[in-house]
């Protein structure tokens, strides 16, 4: 296949909590070290896309395309910024891909960033909110953990999951996370605290969620032709898929799967040439561990009703057979939202390439990202290759 | 310019007061809140007015224990989808009932409530909760099975 769309460079700042940090900073420093990965020059980028959900809300400041370039020192070239709520990360990676393809943009930053920190935590949850129908959800008291939570209770009845099914999650992704440098919590919780963590929203607990966090992720991306005289360790974007779903979770037939997710893996895979074996290792949007339990069945890795039981027999764990948030996901290498949808591209490009250290998967030559924006209004899936 | 939220809320008013939604002539299908256009049916959807009875029953809840602070002062509150007679569901909170009797099935009725206010001092918002069907407004059945049960 020639003219495929193939990353070059990847980079992250330490998510966490950074007070010492502001937008500025966190996103500057993922940019830099995407470039400084890529070996580009500044000159040879011609243009920078930014995925942000709410920077507007967060920090005061908007217009970060504009930003990205200024701080870092780019020049003129255009910048894009894009918004899907969590998945505006993902959408900031497609946005490239597709300007790539088009041969609109050779050589493109894409940025990830989202500083959660400096508010209240009203205004936090509030924000977080209006990735759901803030109007007939939001507003008449459903918090986003409710949202979540309707669904897990839902996926319980109907399928048996247990409590302890959705404790496996978090504990399986501290685990990976305790060998990933880049995360924010770099240590592993034994289940019973998972287990008997404060409750946010019946069923679900602080500790099924995913924290607030600040972040930012940086990829470079060019077209194949070039990509070999900056590296010899290209990763190529073998699909880019994107569906939607209705904004509110109410107005879906099914709360116990995301129909936008179901769709985009099928297309992606198809437009790869792949079965859902063929892959070695997956990024899946886990904001909350009843997600992870959800998009497993979704994609394809367990049978639908089966998310628990995949997590009992240890099938998603590295050295098992779809080893699922190597990184950490959003649980434990933090979730700042806009950032994680290109974040979980670094994690993947790290694995194909072979650098992914104490949480490689051996050999892995195939990736698959899915980022979900709301409750499932947005799914963004990658698939990658070397 | 507007207080905060008052037109936002005043223009909904019909919606969540009343619980009034619409209806697509074309495909049959119920919709709340009321949709702009049918999805079903797009240009050729016949979208009237409709006064839904306000009767269902709850499809998933959770018992809500963090909340931001305009809903502080009613934590722990039970939010719910309900799945209404006509087919749609919507997001409410249950109300009279303790939050730990609540179940996925149970048959509840809207009821008019004070939702929330705008901050302190702000609009305050009025709508639709809804409360178990089988139970006199503020009387806890299980309750006085329990004092009964003694006093024998």
């Amino acid at each position: 296949m020639s003219n495929r769309v193939a990353i070059i460079g990847v980079g992250m700042n330490k998510f966490g909590e950074l007070w010492d940090q502001n937008l500025r900073d966190i996103t500057l420093e993922a940019g830099m070290y995407a470039i400084f990965d890529s070996g580009v020059r500044g000159a040879d980028i011609d243009g920078i896309v930014i995925g942000n959900m709410s920077a507007g809300r967060f920090t005061g400041q908007e217009h970060l395309g504009a930003q990205a370039a200024d701080m870092g020192g780019l020049g003129d070239m255009p910048a894009y910024s894009v918004e899907a709520a969590c998945a505006s990360g993902g959408a900031a990676v497609r946005h490239a891909y597709m300007a790539i393809k088009s041969g609109e943009h050779k050589v493109m930053l894409v940025l990830g960033t989202e500083k959660m920190s400096d508010v209240n935590q009203t205004e936090a949850m509030n924000t977080i909110s209006v990735a759901a129908d803030w109007e007939w959800e939001g507003m008449f008291g459903a918090t986003f953990p409710a949202l979540y939570a309707f669904m897990a209770r839902r996926h319980m009845m109907e399928y048996g999951t247990t409590e302890e099914q959705l404790a496996k999650p978090t504990v399986k992704n501290h685990a990976n996370a305790a060998h990933n440098p880049w995360a924010q919590f770099q240590r592993p919780v034994p289940i019973g605290v998972v287990m008997n963590s404060g409750l946010l929203a019946d069923p679900l607990r602080v500790l099924h969620s995913a924290p607030i966090t600040d972040g930012a992720a940086g990829l470079v991306m060019c077209s194949e032709d070039l990509a070999k005289k900056y590296t010899d360790t290209p990763v190529y974007i073998e699909a880019s898929e994107q569906n939607s779903d209705t904004l509110a979770l109410h107005d879906r037939p099914s709360i116990t799967r995301m129909d936008a997710v179901i769709k985009s893996t099928r297309s992606a895979l198809q437009e790869a040439m792949l079965e859902i074996t063929d892959i070695d290792v997956f990024e899946l949007h886990d904001s909350f561990s009843i997600g992870e339990i959800i998009l497993t069945e979704d994609v394809g890795i367990a049978k639908k009703g089966e998310g628990g039981k995949a997590l009992d027999e240890g099938i998603t764990e590295i050295g098992g057979k779809f080893p699922v948030n190597t990184s950490g996901g959003l649980k434990a290498r933090g979730h700042p939202v806009g950032a994680t949808g290109v974040a979980q591209i670094v994690e993947l490009a790290l694995q194909l390439r072979g650098d992914a250290e104490k949480r490689q998967v051996d050999g892995a030559e195939k990736a698959l990202a899915v980022n979900i924006g709301g409750t499932g209004a947005t799914s963004i899936v990658h698939i990658l290759g070397r | 310019m507007a207080e905060q939220g008052v037109a936002g809320v005043w223009r909904r008013i019909r919606s969540i007061y009343n619980i009034q939604g619409n209806k697509c002539e074309t495909c049959k299908t119920f919709y709340f809140p009321p949709r702009p256009v049918c999805p079903e049916c797009r240009r050729k959807g016949r979208l009237v007015d409709y006064q839904f009875k306000g009767l269902g029953s709850i499809y998933s809840f959770a018992i809500v224990r963090q909340a931001p602070e305009d809903f502080k002062r009613q934590i722990p509150y039970v939010i719910a989808q309900v799945e209404l007679d006509e087919g749609t569901r919507l997001t409410a909170q249950i109300v009279n009932v303790d939050p730990e009797d609540v179940k996925i099935g149970m048959r509840v009725r809207a009821c008019f409530r004070k939702i929330k206010e705008f901050g302190h001092g702000g609009v305050i918002v009025y709508g639709y909760k809804f409360e178990p069907t089988m139970k006199v407004t503020g009387h806890d059945l299980k309750k006085d099975q329990k004092s009964s049960s003694v006093t024998k």
